[in-house]
């Protein structure tokens, strides 16, 4: 398992070879983040960051067959279209990986300590939280 | 007891500071009872800790809710809803 919080860009290629290597493995499934129109700040809370986001992935492995596990979450400066997030999980079958990868980014957005702040000219503001992030990461506990 | 507060993103920004060391009366010894303490400041203590504004905390960096205990030396943290992802 790798859960790296960092400022650096990152390769799904590399990144997904690398949790592949083992043969019983038949199923990786990835997600990534991208920012959409506007430059932003991601701020984070050192430490508990990466605390939660091993918290995630060990509750995903109690549900699914989580053979390995990346997840990497950018902070710093970002431009549009750069990559935020990666969450990548090998699994035997589909189902699990498909699921675990979904579970880990819902729980993500509502548990791990990150705020971005949006830049749009001479204006900066906070993101506000969605309730719908909320009702996503719930609907796991139903 | 001493413990150290730190804040994070628009509550960093509005309260001036990423951190404080607060000495607390032994009678503030819940992360609620901190919040109560903190907003009795006044001015922009009484904003961002409002009763309506949503305050996420963590207690040694684990999510807490306002029940959860705090004692000497821990480190308590107070954000808006995180917004990551």
């Amino acid at each position: 398992m790798k859960i790296s919080v960092q400022r650096e860009d990152f390769d799904l290629g590399l990144e997904v070879r690398t949790i592949s290597r083992n043969s019983k493995i038949g199923a990786v499934a990835s997600f990534i983040g991208l920012v959409r129109d506007v430059r932003m700040t991601l701020e984070h809370y050192p430490g508990m960051t990466e605390n939660a986001i091993r918290k995630i992935v060990e509750e995903a492995a109690g549900r699914w067959q989580v053979m390995d596990c990346t997840v990497i979450h950018r902070y710093g400066e970002l431009e549009p279209n750069d990559q935020i997030v990666l969450v990548a999980v090998a699994s035997a079958h589909r189902g699990d990986a498909f699921a675990a990868c979904e579970f880990i980014m819902d729980y993500l957005k509502t548990r791990a300590p990150f705020w971005k702040k949006e830049h749009r000219g001479a204006a900066a503001t906070w993101v506000e939280a969605k309730a719908a992030d909320d009702d996503a990461a719930d609907r796991w506990n139903k | 007891m001493r413990v150290k507060v730190l804040f994070f993103a628009s509550m960093r920004e509005q309260l001036g500071g990423p951190s404080e060391e607060i000495e607390l009366p032994a009678s503030i010894n819940t992360v609620g009872a901190l919040r109560d303490h903190l907003r009795a400041r006044g001015g922009v203590w009484e904003t961002s800790f409002a009763p309506n504004r949503a305050v996420r905390a963590a207690v040694n960096q684990d999510m807490a809710q306002g029940n959860a205990s705090i004692k000497a030396g821990d480190e308590v943290a107070f954000f808006p809803p995180v917004t990551g992802g």
